[in-house]
């Protein structure tokens, strides 16, 4: 039973990451192709715990921990380049 | 002297408590490491944070943070089945001005993170002089309801935990 | 069995939370409306997911790990900021401030006015 909960979880988040995606390709505005990149970071962190799951192990939680951290400081990152032409001020 | 040595004890006590998680393992020498970065980090970054900042009830603190864990539930489920069902040219999105009460810079970070989080709100921008929040609500037929709601419910509750 | 059932309810939920939020980005038709769906439901649906590996390593694996609940609370934290953050981008960029509520105060909003100047103390 939990194996198709998990098929099903990954078959959403997977979804999740092609819309993400095509919302990148499409634009229109700049803000929204860094929230399409941001989402995707989340999608990605939901794959990487799931994956974790399949497979029994709890390696795979230091890496979704990687993901969030870089994830949310690279948003930041580009949302102040966007706000003030410069990340470090 | 004490302030010298903890700027922020609950800045040291949280930093002890994450990294205890993170190495995931109860042991003496964690703890001590935990302990160690608990005294060092809110040193080394005490000049970034001059003041401290001071939370009258711990209670009220947890009692605070259930609130929000249900009403984070709450909204996800509201905000689901607008995104699912509704018509896109019948989304009302309007700005609301919400005034605050709140002053200290603390009080104001949790107060926009927890409308950011809640029913159908995002705040987008603060006022130069740090006195009201732009929030945008995804859909609404009554703003002062909306702004009336965040007041008694979130702010309210904030102005008895900071001092 | 219970413990499964619960997994497997909690496995779902998130998924679907999941979906919907990445959803949204394709509905809805205004940039700020888009802001809505990731940062709740996306982080609800993460937040499902980690609920039911931290019930599965806890009950059928026998192992407990803290690291899900830390990733729950960096997202948490975390996705305000980040929602903060694009709503002043897109704004700052396609926005301007007669287009906007007044503040109700005698300063204007924050990207584009200075704030007033404070005397420092030293």
């Amino acid at each position: 039973m939990i194996a198709y909960a998990l098929t099903f979880a990954f078959v959403c988040f997977g979804l999740g990451l092609l819309i993400c995606l095509w919302r990148l390709l499409r634009g229109p505005t700049r803000a929204d192709r860094i929230l399409a990149l941001d989402t995707m970071v989340i999608n990605m962190i939901a794959i990487l715990v799931l994956y974790g799951l399949k497979n029994g192990t709890a390696v795979y939680f230091e890496a979704s921990m990687l993901v969030a951290m870089v994830g949310f400081v690279s948003t930041v990152a580009y949302c102040r380049f966007l706000l003030r032409g410069d990340i470090i001020e | 002297m004490l302030k010298r040595i903890f700027p922020h004890p609950l800045l040291s006590l949280l930093l002890l408590i994450v990294w205890t998680m993170l190495v995931n393992k109860v042991t003496l020498g964690n703890l001590l490491l935990g302990v160690i970065i608990g005294i060092a980090l809110p040193i080394m970054t005490a000049a970034y944070w001059p003041e401290r900042a001071l939370i009258k009830s711990p209670l009220k603190v947890v009692s605070y943070i259930a609130l929000v864990v249900w009403d984070i539930v709450v909204a996800n489920v509201q905000v689901a089945l607008i995104i699912l069902f509704k018509p896109t040219s019948k989304i009302n999105s309007q700005w609301v001005t919400v005034p605050l009460e709140l002053t200290s810079p603390e009080a104001i970070t949790v107060l926009a993170g927890t409308i950011t989080m809640t029913p159908g709100t995002v705040t987008a921008l603060l006022s130069a002089d740090g006195g009201s929040l732009l929030v945008h609500c995804l859909h609404t037929d009554d703003p002062q309801g909306e702004i009336d709601g965040i007041k008694t419910r979130y702010e309210a509750r904030l102005k008895e935990i900071f001092a | 069995m219970i413990v499964e059932l619960l997994i497997t309810a909690f496995l779902v939920i998130g998924g679907l939370f999941g979906i919907v939020g990445s959803y949204g980005l394709i509905k809805l038709t205004d940039a700020m409306q888009r802001l809505h769906g990731p940062t709740k439901s996306t982080t609800l649906g993460v937040g499902g997911v980690l609920i039911a590996s931290m019930l599965y390593f806890g009950f059928v694996d026998h192992h407990v790990s803290f690291h899900e609940l830390l990733i729950t609370l960096f997202l948490f934290i975390t996705a305000p900021i980040t929602a903060h953050f694009m709503a002043q981008t897109y704004l700052r960029m396609h926005t301007k401030e007669s287009e906007l509520p007044p503040t109700g105060r005698r300063y204007g909003w924050s990207i584009y006015q200075d704030p007033p100047v404070v005397e420092e103390d030293e």
